[in-house]
Formats: C-alpha cells, sequence, structure tokens
C-alpha cells in the first residue's frame, strides 16, 4: 500500500508534466467548462447555448447559465442585455413561473447567468418554452424555442393555496449534493400574482422536520428552520442529515404573524404535513 | 500429560502467595489481586474445575473477580470488578487488540480458545494497568509456548460432545521443542445448535460455529536470546445472538506477532523481551435470519492495530523491577446498511464508528521490594499519551450533526500509580493498597454513531468531548492458612469520578425503529463500586475437600442510584473428592435476588437461583500415552433461571451432560 501512496502521485506528477503543453488552449475562452449543454435556442443573427450542470433541465429549481454565439463570425457577445421569459402553454391557458433575472456572471467574459423553477413538468399535450428578449449595441433581439421539463422522480417544488388564499410556489434550491452532515438549506417562496407574475414571499418562516418513512419516521437532530434572507431573497436554514436513503422534509409555511399558512406537524398519528420535499441520496 | 489438562487454580490473594508455586518462583513478589487460570495440559494434576475443552469464557468465569456478560451461548464479555469492557485492558500476550464489534459482540476472549493458551492472568484495579490504562482492572491471555530447556514431541486430539446445544468440539495439538528450537501448533473446532434452557425451553438464535488454528515458532538465536512468532487465526460464523436483535454471520481474527526474547538468570536484566505485533479483525453483524425485523440491517466492523511492547525484567537485591515501554496504533471503522421495503429506494448507510485512528504511546514501572522480613512494598506507575484521529470525513460530518465546531483531532495523558502494601505473620497476612488510574472514552463512548443498545432500548451517540475517566481505589485483604483451614477476606473500593454512561436526551428522535429514544455518553459526577468476598477452603482427608465463596457488591452514581450490572450476592460451594487418577465433585452455585438493580439502565429484578454440578474425571496410562476422560452434569435439576448478567434476561443452558476425551501420544 504504501508503495502506492507514495509511487502513483509520483507518476501522476511526471505524467502531467510531460503533457501539460498539448493541453494548453490557444482558442477562444471557454467559461462553461464544469457545465453541460442543454440545448442552443437560435434565431437568424444568434445561436443561444444553454447550460446547467447536469445537462438537463428539470422541474423545480434549474441553475441555467447561456451565452449567445453570433452566427456571422462565430464569437460570443459580452455585452448583451438580456431577459427570459419561459412559459407553460397548457390547454386552457398559459402561465410563466418563479425566475430570475439573466444577468451577466461577474468576472466572465461571454457567460450570463440566473435560474428558473419550473413548478409543473410537461405532458403529451401541455408543454414549455423559453423566450430570450435581449439587445446588443441598441438593437433587440428574440429567441424562442420549446424545451423540454421532465416530471422529477421526487418532489422538489411544491404549489399550493395558503390558508390566506393565496397561490404559492416553494421550491427545494439547496442542497442540490445531499451529504450526511449538517446541510446549508434554501428555499425559494414565491407568490403567484398573476399567471406571469411570480415576486419572492419576504419575512415569511419555514419550519422544517425531517423524516425517514422507511425507518419509523424518524427525524434528525439540530435542524434550522427557514428563514428569508435579504439578500439572496431566499429562504435559509440547517438540515440535518444523519444517514442516506430517502428523506422526506415535512414544513409547515407561517406568516409574519406566524399563523400556519400550509402544513401540519409531523406526530405519532399525523405522519407527514401536506407541505414537503423530498430528496434521496 | 493429559490434554488440556486444566487446573484451574484460583490464586487471588494471599492463598496463592502461600500455596501457588508461582510464589516458588518469585517469592519477592506481591500477588495480591492477581489471579492466575491455567488453561494449557502442562501443570497436570486433577483438579480439573472446568471440563477441558470448555470454552475460554467458561475458565474465565472461575475468577473471583470476573463476571461474564452474556448476550447468547459465544463470545462472553468480561467484567472484572463488576467493570466491563471499556473500563478493564485485556491482552493477549501483552498484544493490544480491539473487538470490532460496535455491539461489543466479540470482546477480543473471543479471537482466541482454550487450545492457544496457557495460562490467563486476571489482575485486580490498577494492579492490571501493565498493558494499558485500566480502572476495573487487566486480563491477559498467555499464549502456550515451549522453551528451550527439555525435550518434547507429542501430539494430542481432544474431543468433547455435550447433549445441550448438541455441541462437538475436536481439536488436535502438536508440541515439539529441542535446545534450539520450539513448535505448538494446535488447531480446535465447536460447533453448537440452540441451546436449551431449563424445561426444555429452546432459545432461537442461540447457536455457533467456529475454529481455531495457531503456531508458535521459536528459534534460539545466541546463548540468552531467542526470536519468536506466533500467528492465530480464528472464525467463527453463524453466531446466534438471541438476547439481541442482530446476529452474527462471520467473525475472524488474525493475530501475529513476532518478538525477540532474553533471558540471563545471572544478570540484573533476567529478562528482556520486544515483540512487534499486528492484528485485524472483521465482523459481519446482520440480521438476515432473523424473520421478524421491522428493516433489513448491515452492520460490519474492522478493527486493525499494529503495535510494539518492550518488557523488561531487572532483579537486584530486595528489588524485583519490571518495565514495558509500549505503543500501539488501531483504526476503527464499523458501518451499518439499512435496506428499506422499496426496493427502489436508496439503501440508508450511515458510519456507526468513522474510523477513529487511535495512537497510544506508554510507559509502566513497577517495583516490588521487601521492606523487611514481614513486609513488601509495591509501586506501580504508568503513563501514557493518547491521540485519536477520526480519518474519515463522511464520520466526522456524521458527528458534526452533534458537535458542530467537532475537530478530528483528540489528545489527552493518562496516568496510573499504584501502591501496595503486604504484612505477613505466621498464618495471617494483611495487604492493603491504594491506587489511581485513568482511561480515555473508549471509541463507542467518544465517536459512536446511533448505536442500538438493546440492555435499555436507547440509541447512544458518542461524545468526543468527555474527560478522562478517573478512579480512585482502595483494596484489603485478611488471609489466614493453616494445613486444614484457609479463609480469606477481601474488599475493594473504587470511587470513579466522570463516569462515562450514557444520558436520555429528551430532544433527540430515536434512529433504530422501536427504540425509546437517543442517549449521550456524558460523565457522571462520580460513582461508588464496592465488591467484597468470602473465601474458604477445608481439607477433611487426602481425599475430601470442602471450598466456598460468598460474593457482595454493590455500585451507586451520585444520586445513590443503583448502576447497572453489579452482581447481587452471589454464592458458590464446592466439594472435591481425589482418589489415586480418579477425581470427582459435587457443587452449587447461585445469586439472591437483585434487590439493587438499576431501572433507569434498563434493568429489571432477577429472581434468586441455585444450580447444581456435579463432574467426574479419570487418567489412564498406557505407556507413556495418556487417556484422560471427563464427564459430567451442568445444572442437574434442569433450572430454569437468568443471572443478572444475562443481557435481556436471556435463560441460561438447562441440564447439560457433557463429555471431553483426551488423547496424547508421545
Amino acid at each position: 500500500m504504501n508503495f502506492f501512496k507514495y509511487i502513483l502521485p509520483a507518476i501522476f506528477t511526471l505524467v502531467f508534466i510531460s503533457c501539460s503543453d498539448d493541453t494548453t488552449d490557444f482558442g477562444p475562452i471557454n467559461e462553461v467548462q464544469d457545465l453541460i449543454k442543454v440545448q442552443e435556442i437560435s434565431n437568424d443573427t444568434h445561436t443561444i447555448e444553454v447550460y446547467t450542470k447536469s445537462g438537463t433541465l428539470v422541474q423545480g429549481y434549474n441553475d441555467i447559465t447561456i451565452r449567445i454565439k453570433d452566427k456571422s463570425n462565430q464569437e460570443f457577445i459580452e455585452n448583451a442585455a438580456i431577459s427570459w421569459k419561459p412559459v407553460m402553454h397548457m390547454t386552457a391557458m398559459m402561465h410563466s413561473c418563479p425566475k430570475s433575472e439573466l444577468l451577466k456572471v461577474a468576472d466572465k467574459q461571454t457567460t450570463y447567468n440566473g435560474f428558473i423553477i419550473f413548478q409543473m413538468p410537461e405532458n403529451e399535450s401541455e408543454g414549455w418554452d423559453l423566450t430570450f428578449n435581449y439587445t446588443i449595441n441598441g438593437i433587440s433581439y428574440e429567441a424562442v424555442d420549446t424545451i423540454s421539463i421532465p416530471q422529477s422522480t421526487k418532489k422538489t417544488v411544491s404549489v399550493f393555496t395558503g390558508t390566506d388564499g393565496v397561490k404559492y410556489v416553494l421550491a427545494l434550491i439547496q442542497p442540490q449534493n445531499p451529504a450526511v452532515k449538517i446541510n446549508d438549506m434554501v428555499v425559494g417562496l414565491y407568490k403567484m400574482e398573476s399567471m406571469m407574475s411570480f415576486p419572492e414571499v419576504e419575512n415569511y418562516t419555514i419550519n422544517l422536520d425531517p423524516r425517514m418513512p422507511s425507518m419509523g419516521n424518524h427525524s434528525s437532530p439540530n435542524n434550522e428552520d427557514l428563514t428569508f434572507d435579504l439578500n439572496s431573497k431566499m429562504y435559509q436554514g440547517k438540515l440535518s442529515l444523519t444517514m442516506t436513503g430517502y428523506w422526506k422534509l415535512n414544513l409547515m409555511l407561517r406568516n409574519q404573524n406566524y399563523e400556519i399558512l400550509k402544513g401540519e406537524a409531523v406526530t405519532d398519528v399525523n405522519e407527514s404535513s401536506s407541505l414537503y420535499l423530498e430528496l434521496e441520496f | 500429560m493429559s490434554k488440556f489438562k486444566i487446573s484451574f487454580s484460583v490464586l487471588l490473594l494471599f492463598t496463592s502467595l502461600v500455596f501457588s508455586q508461582n510464589v516458588v518462583i518469585d517469592s519477592t513478589k506481591i500477588i495480591q489481586l492477581k489471579e492466575v487460570i491455567i488453561v494449557n495440559r502442562e501443570h497436570l494434576s486433577n483438579k480439573n474445575q472446568v471440563k477441558p475443552l470448555g470454552s475460554i469464557d467458561e475458565y474465565l468465569e472461575k475468577s473471583r473477580i470476573i463476571t461474564m456478560i452474556k448476550r447468547g451461548n459465544y463470545a462472553w464479555e468480561p467484567a472484572i470488578n463488576n467493570m466491563v469492557s471499556d473500563r478493564i485492558s485485556v491482552t493477549i500476550d501483552g498484544m493490544q487488540i480491539f473487538g470490532a464489534c460496535t455491539d461489543k459482540m466479540d470482546p477480543i476472549t473471543s479471537y482466541v480458545d482454550v487450545s492457544n493458551l496457557s495460562e490467563v492472568h486476571v489482575k485486580s484495579g490498577q494492579q492490571g494497568a501493565e498493558n494499558g490504562s485500566t480502572i476495573g482492572g487487566g486480563i491477559d491471555l498467555k499464549l502456550q509456548k515451549g522453551n528451550f530447556n527439555s525435550e518434547v514431541l507429542n501430539v494430542g486430539f481432544d474431543t468433547g460432545f455435550e447433549t445441550n446445544g448438541n455441541a462437538k468440539i475436536a481439536s488436535t495439538e502438536f508440541n515439539f521443542s529441542n535446545s534450539n528450537y520450539f513448535v505448538n501448533a494446535d488447531a480446535i473446532y465447536r460447533k453448537s445448535d440452540n441451546y436449551k434452557a431449563g424445561g426444555n425451553k429452546e432459545i432461537k438464535y442461540s447457536q455457533f460455529e467456529k475454529y481455531n488454528v495457531s503456531t508458535v515458532v521459536g528459534k534460539k538465536i545466541n546463548k540468552n536470546g531467542a526470536i519468536i512468532g506466533t500467528i492465530i487465526f480464528d472464525k467463527a460464523t453463524n453466531i446466534g445472538y438471541p438476547a439481541l436483535t442482530m446476529d452474527v454471520s462471520m467473525a475472524k481474527a488474525l493475530i501475529t506477532s513476532v518478538s525477540y526474547q532474553q533471558k540471563n538468570n545471572n544478570s540484573q536484566l533476567r529478562e528482556w523481551e520486544t515483540k512487534f505485533y499486528m492484528n485485524t479483525i472483521t465482523h459481519v453483524m446482520d440480521d438476515t435470519k432473523r424473520p421478524d425485523v421491522p428493516i433489513h440491517m448491515d452492520m460490519p466492523g474492522w478493527s486493525d492495530t499494529y503495535g510494539f511492547y518492550s518488557k523488561m525484567k531487572v532483579k537486584k537485591p530486595n528489588h524485583s523491577m519490571f518495565f514495558n515501554a509500549n505503543a500501539y496504533y488501531n483504526k476503527s471503522l464499523a458501518e451499518m446498511t439499512m435496506y428499506p421495503t422499496d426496493p427502489n429506494e436508496n439503501d440508508m448507510f450511515m458510519l456507526t464508528w468513522p474510523d477513529v485512528r487511535t495512537l497510544y504511546s506508554g510507559m509502566y514501572g513497577e517495583d516490588d521490594f521487601k521492606l523487611n522480613t514481614n513486609s513488601k512494598l509495591k509501586i506501580t506507575t504508568r503513563i501514557g499519551y493518547q491521540k485519536e484521529t477520526i480519518a474519515n470525513d463522511f464520520g466526522l460530518n456524521s458527528l458534526q450533526i452533534f458537535y458542530p465546531n467537532l475537530d478530528k483531532n483528540q489528545s489527552r495523558f493518562l496516568v496510573n500509580i499504584s501502591s501496595q502494601y503486604e504484612y505477613s505473620k505466621k498464618k495471617f497476612q494483611f495487604s492493603g493498597s491504594i491506587g489511581y488510574g485513568e482511561r480515555a472514552p473508549s471509541v463507542t463512548e467518544g465517536y459512536g454513531f446511533y448505536l442500538f443498545n438493546s440492555f435499555d432500548n436507547y440509541d447512544y451517540i458518542g461524545n468526543p468531548y468527555l474527560n478522562n475517566e478517573k478512579s480512585f481505589e482502595l483494596n484489603s485483604a485478611i488471609n489466614y492458612a493453616d494445613k486444614k483451614l484457609k479463609m480469606g477476606v477481601q474488599a475493594s473500593f473504587f470511587y470513579i469520578s466522570d463516569y462515562i454512561i450514557g444520558k436520555f436526551k429528551t430532544d433527540y428522535d430515536r434512529m433504530t425503529i422501536g427504540a425509546d429514544g437517543v442517549k449521550i455518553f456524558t460523565a457522571l459526577d462520580y460513582v461508588t463500586i464496592l465488591n467484597t468476598n468470602l473465601s474458604a477452603e477445608y481439607t477433611f482427608s487426602h481425599t475430601f475437600k470442602l471450598e466456598g465463596l460468598v460474593g457482595y457488591s454493590l455500585g451507586r452514581d451520585n444520586n445513590k442510584s443503583n448502576l447497572p450490572l453489579i452482581s447481587p450476592l452471589n454464592y458458590k460451594i464446592t466439594l472435591r473428592y481425589k482418589k489415586n487418577l480418579l477425581d470427582a465433585e459435587f457443587g452449587a452455585s447461585g445469586a439472591a435476588k437483585q434487590y439493587n438493580y438499576s431501572s433507569d439502565y434498563g434493568e429489571d429484578l432477577t429472581d434468586s437461583y441455585t444450580v447444581f454440578n456435579a463432574s467426574v474425571s479419570y487418567n489412564f496410562y498406557k505407556g507413556s500415552n495418556k487417556f484422560f476422560i471427563k464427564s459430567g452434569i451442568e445444572n442437574i435439576f434442569d433450572t430454569y433461571y437468568s443471572t443478572y448478567a444475562d443481557w435481556k434476561n436471556i435463560p441460561r443452558m438447562g441440564r447439560n451432560i457433557f463429555v471431553n476425551i483426551s488423547y496424547v501420544l508421545k
């Protein structure tokens, strides 16, 4: 064992040193190295490349990075002002979903980043499209295409009407890579103001009670309820996971007066809250 | 020579000083509070108190200060002075070995067998600190090895059968030695089905099967020096633990060492032994054979230890000194995987021991010296430094759920000191000792993660911030001996501060289905443990002898509540008959009702009981070959009973008839 412990790193070092000349990239800058392309959305002049970590879009929260390629010279645009609009086309109506602005990534030249929370999946007759409106040097452009949002196997977003009659969208944002530890948990909470407007809900409280239904519905220690963070406009808390497997994150949403708008406490007779998220790892 | 000729001699206290051979060998030594249980077949006499092929556990159980905690019919856990594993030091020939089971289902005594051993040294309290830090005492299992003094060549075969559990035992042994080499090789195999408690009640999941092979080889390399190598392989399979919710599909150990030994009777440095050792243990706990579990799970564990010691015996006029410099590095890892009923769901996995690396180094010294013709004094000291590291990030993260600022490294100093005084005049002997000792928390106590304890039905979480447990002890004993009567009374008192025990934490939810909650290892301010016993032996004639023993213990915490696993009043009486090559005995043993039980720790009242045993043995000689047979009945009246030390009140074995036969070819 010791032999490998010491010799292997030495071999790797040698290999890397000897290869380093070949890997030096003199081409155009690549700012999407750790990302996978989901698809391209084009118009006559530009191709918009859509990237995520996984290479797919999912029901729930999506961290999306894009870049715009000029079809004429194959170069990436560095000075676009851009907005986006996801729309679900249902048989009887259409609506949008919670999203952030799409902003240029700090200290990057060519990429723009934001998030979209698709609160429902596509089906055979209904689906999503994504429209980009952008301005380059005073000229406006639009690009639009359909996107695919399959159903998530786990519940990562919840749409519900609170006791106050308001329709809310609640989505799990963090942890994206849950582990056996105290995880930072982030949840987005949005109010459905209209079919197209989903502003953040501020200063509510979300009670958190993670459970393992497969193991007699036990909980975990030292969780922290989610509270509103003014900076990120999201709800932050602590999620403790004592083992791998399937966890049901039971939630209760409370308004500024600490009145319950949705959800019930988990007890011996009540196995789960009607407001919950799921994760499995 | 009879095989496994077991003369079990309890050399406790002054009785031993006066009558044991050991004293003749080393007459300046105080051997108060030391018992030597002889397991080999070298020193033959017909004083067998244990069946020759009895388990090592059955031998240990005969000690006055050892009690055995039972979770089934295999791998009992020894306790000294009513203190279990974490508070005592158990070594094999001075080698540190640590069980790999998070639930104490594999005390290290389960990784050797009687075929490996010559004797077991049992020392009470701080006298047991020779090989490691301890509170309750020390057990050192001495391996059987030859010497270069005599020409020996023999082969032994043994077989045993017991009606209860349909137990079969077979063993063979080869011994060779001359002035330059010695070889001791042995193999043993045991298999038992479920045993039956009194009233023919079958105890399900109490079966086991095991084998053990070992070889010790010595070679003389100069006039006084020799190199000795040891290898033991022990593997048990299909072990049932009726008192627990899980069984063990496999437990195996590989124990190896190589040492250099120098002996010179003409030098002040009488003996100097330096040994390097390595052992690795794999323990696979599972519940695949249990039909009614809420969720199936596997709990494998691994424990590897690397270490060395260097022991020196120095003899000066009126002084007998002993030093031991030792160090070890242990790696303890255990995990738990639970399988959800829905096969599409991911397995649930946790690290129950987060790959804890313990590095210990320490020094021990003792000086035994004569004050005058009647009195002796002995002083012992051990200092140690211990460093613990959580090597696995998964495990560190897990524990940080409870201890957010936990650092992966911890270190601590450990001190053990004691002083003994002995005075003897004519037929009386008095001895007293005073001691102070410390121990580090065990891996489970420091770093365990949701370890279910079926005894009190709680999940346990370790506590890395525990202080060392500290013990202050007092011992005294008075003995009387004349030709017919030997009597002794002995008392030991322990005041243990920062006593480590689990405390219920109301705001944590249980993990194990059906558990009552979570306990965190914490420290009680102090506890007190008192152990007393009275022993007597009366020789009626050359053929008849009567022996008796009564013991009483009391353990209390700082709120005057009882501690768990403390023995109630217990007694033993044996009538021995010996004539020529025939040896017979009839005995009774029992305990009074356990009034001082600890309901806080899951104990309930254990009733009184008395059981009766009888056995007879005989030696046949044919030339230099020897044939030895022993047969007996245990629990003659098939009493249904359990003792305070039986996990979840699992009943003990009912009537059992055994036959052991040994054959030695020379």
